[in-house]
């Protein structure tokens, strides 16, 4: 039974240590602005709460899961609001997207 | 477990100088800021490792404090360089 919860846990952890190196390295390689934080904003939100759920998982029934559940939570509801507020700023100050055949900006 | 908790905080830190490549080289404001707020989240989240590895539950409360403190500040760069002010 523990070990199940902890593969579990492992599982979790896996995971959103993948989403969060693929959100880095789109990151670094995509060609525009917009698309940047395409890749940011959504692997960024799915990576930390998935990690933070393997960690919930790892501890059990305690404070500590409770205030990573809120943490996940908060996450979870801010992150895409900074992103949609950033994306919006930079449309009303003029950013051009990009389209293909255009070189990297 | 532990040796995991290592691997990853290791995995983290060079995901965060992948990023900082963003914040050094990235033309324009808001290639800045935006690889800025992906450090952040990751920060948050190496917050809560180092809690875990060195049992001191204390460090989620400053891994929450940090998660607010990154979401204001977002929000507030991003209506100056939309409006010009802070109003």
């Amino acid at each position: 039974m523990l070990t199940i919860i902890n593969t579990l846990s492992l599982a979790f952890i896996i995971i959103g240590l993948f989403f969060m190196v693929v959100g880095a390295v789109g990151l670094v390689r995509l060609p525009d602005f917009y698309t940047r934080a395409h890749a940011s904003g959504k692997c960024d939100t799915l990576g930390e709460g998935m990690m933070l759920i393997g960690f919930m998982l790892y501890e059990g029934f305690s404070l500590i899961a409770v205030k990573l559940l809120l943490l996940v939570l908060f996450i979870f509801i801010s992150s895409p609001t900074a992103v949609h507020a950033l994306v919006n700023a930079a449309h009303a100050r003029g950013v051009v997207p990009w389209k293909k055949g255009d070189e990297r900006r | 477990m532990y040796d995991i908790f290592y691997a990853s905080m290791i995995i983290l830190i060079l995901t965060v100088f992948l990023c900082l490549y963003r914040v050094l080289a990235g033309p324009g404001v808001e290639n800045r800021l935006i690889a800025v707020n992906t450090i952040g989240t990751k920060t948050i989240v190496l917050l809560v490792l180092i809690g875990f590895i060195y049992e001191r539950p204390i460090f989620l409360d400053i891994a929450i404090i940090y998660a607010m403190i990154n979401f204001i500040a977002t929000i507030a760069i991003a209506k100056y360089l939309k409006r010009g002010c802070l109003c």
